[in-house]
């Protein structure tokens, strides 16, 4: 039966079902099911996050002022822009100023996870969905040393260099022992790359894996630690002291040094393997133009990195705010996270429990009661669900909605915000991307356009670190050194009612939180993340989530390999680990993959 | 398998791993939170709580000549069964059955820094059945929390095998805690002692 979403999808799950569980190569909680047609294209999908979430009940009763280190664990990746978002939401119902060196040094944290996590995520959870590892052992080294020394002037670039990385790799292969390689799916038709630039990335992706320590130390200089930095309301917990006389741990002009020095670094290997990587593979995909989604029509963006402290205006924000709707990219539409009207999450197809469920929650009425029950038309068990009913609840992730829309979040809605905007940061590396590539401004909707994003986007983020490094250097040199504001620490200087919103962009895209205090305790706590957006289920209307849209009219080249699926949804750097929680004591599998 | 460089003095890491917002699966955390709390380390031998940090532990493990790990692991055994697996044997167990929130599983960040040519010399791995890993904010179950403490003297043990003494803590001595604001275990579990 073929069913026209409200938001312009068509969706027909008469064909062969498709099974992937779990999707994610860090991640192991979410599930896709799709239908293909006779020519094995893709017809309806359907996503669904295994775990139930609800840090709120963990958060409930506890000091404001520790929520940032319980959000700082539910998720291994994003930890500091769970904590960056808690100590904005405090702050918010406080009314809490900042001073200017805190602003500057939490933009430092978060552009650093933005680097790093980009950086991370394009090597080690995406890249091998377009590199053959297999492939790379059959390399001519010399070539491979001739095509790396074509596109970048990074020196480890010599034929010896990829020789010894191909017998090493070689090596690892034949022990059996494939490690983070184990999953792939080597040989697929779908990969497009010749064996050179496969051994290319694949050597990228071992210096990545030991570059990335490097990025992380500005963590530990500014955060006491790594993992888990530390972060104050009011401020952050780390002391500058220039002339080193302070206390020990201070920030003193050494370690501001290191932290440039790592910049620089960060910086240059952006622009010398990861931009390069990424437009070498792109140049061998170019064709493949799937996996759009909702990013052509509805995309939006929170915003983050204010210019100056305590000013969340759109204006300060240096990632842009707004959202865009029906395609309209003449109007980016502004974005009010404290409207009842505007943000609202639905759990008609979520396993939660709501008085009303035609009706949607803002956050802060927000109630998290779970509810697993399964449609009539499922296949399986209660604990072994071999095929959802999405006509019935099928998924621990709720659906949240702006202005009833579905929106895409993440680094391509913020670029192609900002592209929309015209901002000449965005809009330039955009267009020269798409010159390099000879491709029109509308390929930039696809998978690859998000992957794309995201690498100009860390490209961004190395840019503006500088820009704040050189800010908190100059702020210092003039007699500015403070870093926190203690006026509102004690909490009998709390109103008794107080309620906050906190937001921030994580690498994944919108975040935020929202809390409500009551005599000094947290009395309500909710956290909508970026895969709620992206992974999100159906909402009363009917209109899909933007991973179930990415996958429509995508053709698999073997529906018993799901590169493509897992290709597209990986472009979103899906993070279910905030978004749901375990349903099953029987932890996760292996990937398997079902069709039936 | 490429070893890590011979040093003057090796490298120790004490390590746990897992989430502690979900009950026995912050076994890990909470063994090396308490090693911290009794014992004193000499030079050379680094305590960290790793979460749930997946592969970003890789630059902790290839920095590490000798790497011990306490987690929460799926033997198929009785509740609170504790076992110390030593040397190769030990990545099996860390991989076989991804635990919750272990992004990677920890196998993966063994050959991660075994790809990249550094691996520690010595391995052992202290793991705990868990019981239950469903109660979101939970505290430990009571069979694994009475493992805690075995824990520490086998962990002592195989640290001193290793040629690394380490010296219990004298009363009253003031050391911060690992783990701070409200998430240390007695104020993290609080709440459920409250009911």
């Amino acid at each position: 039966m073929t069913i026209q979403t409200p938001n312009g999808f068509s969706l027909d799950n008469a064909g062969k079902r498709i099974v992937v569980d779990p999707v994610t190569r860090i991640e192991g909680h979410l599930r896709v099911e799709v239908n293909v047609d006779e020519g094995a294209v893709i017809r309806n999908a359907v996503s669904t996050g295994t775990m139930w979430r609800g840090i709120e009940v963990i958060l409930k009763g506890r000091d404001p002022r520790d929520a940032w280190a319980f959000t700082e664990r539910i998720c291994g990746v994003c930890t500091g822009t769970h904590a960056l978002t808690s100590v904005r939401a405090v702050e918010d119902a406080l009314a809490i100023k900042i001073p200017e060196n805190a602003n500057t040094i939490r933009n430092i944290m978060q552009l650093t996870l933005q680097a790093h996590d980009h950086l991370v995520h394009f090597y080690h959870l995406h890249a091998l969905d377009w590199v053959d590892v297999v492939s790379a052992l059959k390399a001519d080294p010399k070539a491979t040393s001739a095509l790396a020394q074509s596109i970048s002037p990074w020196p480890l670039s010599s034929p010896g260099y990829f020789k010894d990385i191909q017998g090493r790799l070689t090596r690892f292969v034949e022990s059996g022992q494939l490690g983070p390689f184990k999953n792939g799916y080597w040989g697929s038709p779908a990969y497009k790359l010749p064996p050179e630039a496969n051994l290319m990335a694949v050597a990228h992706y071992l210096e990545a894996l030991d570059f990335q320590k490097e990025i992380v130390k500005i963590h530990t200089i500014y955060g006491g630690k790594n993992p888990h930095p530390n972060w104050l309301v009011g401020g952050v917990p780390c002391a500058i002291n220039v002339d080193g006389t302070g206390a020990v741990g201070a920030v003193n002009m050494e370690r501001l040094n290191t932290v440039s020095e790592i910049i620089d670094r960060t910086s240059d290997f952006i622009n010398q393997v990861y931009l390069p990587d990424l437009m070498a593979i792109a140049s061998f995909y170019k064709d493949w133009l799937y996996g759009g989604g909702l990013s052509s029509t509805c995309v939006m963006s929170y915003g983050d990195i204010p210019e100056h402290a305590n000013d969340y205006s759109d204006k300060s924000l240096k990632l842009p705010r707004g959202a865009i709707v029906g395609g309209n990219l003449a109007e980016v539409l502004p974005i009010d996270l404290r409207n009842p009207e505007e943000i609202q999450e639905y759990v008609v197809h979520s396993w939660y429990k709501y008085p009303d469920e035609t009706k949607g929650l803002h956050p802060w009425d927000g109630v998290t009661e779970p509810n697993f029950a399964l449609g009539p038309a499922t296949k399986g068990t209660r604990t072994n669900i071999e095929e959802l009913d999405e006509s019935a609840k099928y998924s621990f992730i709720k659906a949240p909605r702006w202005k009833g829309h579905a929106m895409e979040v993440g680094p391509l809605a913020r670029w192609v915000i900002g592209y929309a905007q015209g901002k000449p940061e965005f809009k330039e590396p955009v267009e020269k991307v798409l010159t390099d590539l000879g491709l029109p401004v509308t390929a930039l909707f696809s998978t690859l356009g998000r992957t794309a994003a995201r690498g100009l986007e860390a490209q961004w983020a190395a840019g503006q670190l500088r820009y704040f490094q050189d800010k908190l250097i100059a702020t210092i040199k003039a007699g500015d050194s403070s870093t926190a504001n203690t006026d509102k620490w004690r909490p009998e200087t709390w109103p008794a009612d107080a309620r906050g919103v906190g937001f921030s962009e994580a690498p994944r895209g919108a975040l935020g939180h929202w809390i409500r205090i009551k005599d000094q305790k947290i009395d309500n706590y909710q956290c909508i993340v970026p895969t709620t957006w992206n992974g999100s289920p159906r909402d009363p209307k009917g209109n899909i989530g933007a991973f179930e849209a990415s996958l429509l009219n995508t053709p698999m080249a073997d529906p018993n390999q799901p590169l493509e699926i897992i290709r597209t949804l990986h472009s979103f750097d899906p993070c279910l680990a905030c978004s749901t929680h375990v349903m099953s004591p029987d932890g996760q599998e292996m990937t398997t993959v079902q069709v039936r | 398998m490429e070893l890590a460089p011979e040093r003057d003095r090796p490298r120790t890491l004490v390590l746990g791993i897992g989430n502690i917002l979900w009950a026995d699966e912050g076994f890990g955390v909470r063994a090396v939170e308490a090693f911290h709390r009794r014992f004193r380390t000499p030079d050379g031998v680094a305590l960290l709580d790793g979460g749930t940090q997946g592969l970003y532990l890789v630059q902790h493990v290839t920095d590490a000549d000798r790497l011990l790990v306490f987690d929460a692991i799926d033997y198929g055994l009785e509740p609170g069964t504790l076992r110390l697996v030593e040397g190769d044997a030990a990545p099996r167990f860390m991989g076989v059955k991804k635990l919750s929130l272990h992004q990677t599983g920890f196998q993966e960040v063994l050959s991660a820094a075994d790809l990249l040519g550094r691996y520690p010399r010595e391995i052992a791995l202290i793991g705990c059945q868990p019981l239950d890993l469903e109660d979101w904010g939970g505290p430990l179950t009571a069979p694994v929390a009475a493992r805690i403490e075995p824990a520490l003297a086998l962990a002592r043990a195989v640290l001193r095998n290793w040629g690394v003494e380490v010296v219990p803590r004298e009363v009253g001595e003031d050391e911060p805690a690992l783990l701070g604001n409200d998430l240390d275990i007695s104020a993290f579990e609080r709440r459920q002692a409250r009911g």
